[in-house]
């Protein structure tokens, strides 16, 4: 087994008084995917904010590439090669495809990602360069937003929810092209609300209920009933 | 019908000078959305400073500005990231209140050391001199090359911010600045920096508005109401609008001027008092 890439420790968040995260401990080895499920609310969005910088931590709850980083700026933490794909996309509106795609790359990290393999991942974004990145259809905003975490040539790349709102056929499309990605040896976060489809791309998975992991363990030592238990709130502790 | 066109000319180049307290404003306001409450305080601040460094080290007009640039940069930079970066967030109030004492403090500070009388920076020959463009219409050189200058401004702002990668980084940051932090971007640099060039047209206005006629300390809340109009008239959508906006209100005043003395100033407030009714958005809103 090698060293994690990523590894939180207790890590506790908070908006204001309200605490969000209760100890959450979590790994992610060099190329594997993870997936995060969980309801609504579980703290899945803020598990992944946490790690890419924008709420604060204790400096030794997050550990990467074997150092502390937690509570870093969010900027620092990109450099060291986190990379996070938003909920909601989060496209910069008055700026094109290609711009938008160029914000990516501002950490300045080297890497096999630039404008020409993210064209050649994602061919309909070429075409669509020059227009504004709003402008696209929800698939194709969605390929932008992983293109522009991708250009930043991450070691570990964090993708929130990034099936939501999109047709069945397009988010096929999308986990085909992170499959490949990951294939090339990418460690990848995920967090999905689709339960068949985070069990079906991932090689292990974290259950979070109420800001706690509930159910962890190799994706496909869970049957689906164990991951419902998980899920709504009877926990379960297959795999340990 | 000279006449009037004579009007026109003049209303455009005292405009120009208009579009470039605007443009400072709009710039960063367009960024952080930020309202500087001391903007016009600032302009008679770098008009102040220029004729204190050409008084005390016997400058010309050109090289007392050329000292002033670099100065007017380093302190919006260092203004902006130990200052006005800590007010910034979802309540617009803590930019506006502590603007606004800046103002105070600017206007008191200067009264202290240079008193409340009017003064100029002497610009020599240029001052005087001027073109005449047809019969009956005479423009003065100062002003022709401060519209110049507003010109020159307003296209490299167009430039920069559609351009280049700093551009789009200061655009980035406007629409959405926790993305762009995630791009490894520190938006507090990004402010500093956009202040930091506000502040150099603050420096060049500063320094026009001396030449062509008085600074006063008490004159920043009226400069900073001429601006806040223009950019209203003119719109947020590009520089350029800003621009336009400027000479509208500055071509608005001088018609104003001539069909009465003391009509002009108040036209110009009609004028923007009838945009903002008709068309808040402005004359040339953002398109997309």
């Amino acid at each position: 087994m090698s060293a994690a890439l990523l590894a939180t420790r207790a890590l506790e968040a908070r908006y204001g008084d309200l605490q969000a995260l209760f100890g959450i401990d979590l790994e992610a080895r060099d190329g594997e995917v993870i997936a995060i499920i969980g309801a609504n609310g579980a703290g899945k969005s803020t598990l992944l904010k946490t790690i890419a910088g924008l709420l604060r931590a204790p400096r030794e709850a997050v550990r990467f590439a074997g150092e502390p980083v937690g509570g870093l700026r969010p900027g620092e933490i990109a450099r060291r090669g986190i990379a996070l794909v938003p909920e909601g996309r989060r496209l910069f509106a008055s700026l094109s495809v290609e711009e938008n795609l160029r914000m990516g790359a501002q950490c300045g990290r080297p890497g096999t990602w630039d404008l020409k393999a993210v064209y050649e991942l994602f061919p309909a974004l070429r075409d669509k360069s020059a227009a504004p990145a709003t402008s696209l259809s929800g698939g194709q905003q969605q390929m932008v937003a992983i293109g522009r975490a991708l250009m930043a040539n991450p070691r570990l790349l964090m993708c929130d929810e990034i099936s939501l709102g999109l047709a069945p056929i397009v988010v096929k499309g999308i986990y085909d092209a992170l499959s490949a990605i990951a294939a090339g040896g990418l460690t990848a976060l995920i967090v999905e609300q689709d339960v068949g489809l985070a069990r079906h791309v991932s090689d292990r998975l974290y259950c979070l209920q109420e800001g706690r992991v509930v159910l962890s363990g190799p994706s496909d030592e869970f049957s689906r009933d164990d991951i419902s238990r998980a899920y709504f709130g009877v926990a379960a502790q297959a795999g340990r | 019908m000279i006449g009037w066109l004579d009007t026109l000319v003049q209303g455009v180049l005292l405009g120009s000078l208009y579009a470039l307290f605007a443009m400072g404003l709009a710039l960063v306001f367009g960024v952080m959305r930020l309202t500087n409450v001391a903007h016009g305080d600032l302009v008679v601040l770098a008009g102040f400073a220029a004729i204190a460094l050409a008084g005390q080290f016997d400058l010309g007009p050109l090289a007392a500005f050329a000292c002033l640039l670099p100065l007017a940069a380093a302190s919006g930079y260092a203004l902006q990231r130990y200052v006005l970066n800590d007010t910034l967030g979802r309540d617009p109030l803590p930019s506006l209140v502590v603007t606004f004492g800046l103002s105070i403090v600017i206007q008191n500070v200067l009264q202290e050391i240079f008193s409340a009388d009017p003064r100029s920076l002497s610009a020599g020959e240029i001052a005087t001199a001027s073109v005449r463009l047809v019969e009956g219409v005479t423009v003065g050189v100062l002003p022709l090359a401060t519209l110049l200058a507003a010109l020159l401004v307003a296209v490299a702002l167009q430039w920069f911010f559609a351009r280049t990668a700093a551009g789009s980084a200061f655009r980035a940051t406007s629409d959405d600045r926790e993305t762009a932090e995630l791009m490894g971007l520190d938006a507090r640099v990004v402010y500093a920096s956009a202040t930091a060039i506000a502040f150099v047209l603050i420096a060049v206005a500063g320094v026009l508005q001396a030449m062509r006629t008085t600074v006063a300390p008490a004159d920043g809340p009226g400069l900073l109401l001429f601006a806040f109009e223009a950019v209203v008239i003119g719109g947020l959508g590009s520089f350029w609008g800003t621009f336009a906006g400027g000479l509208l209100l500055g071509v608005t005043q001088a018609i104003g001027f001539r069909l009465d003395p003391g009509w002009g100033i108040w036209l110009g407030h009609v004028v923007f008092l009838a945009v903002l009714l008709v068309r808040p958005q402005g004359l040339f809103p953002r398109t997309r």
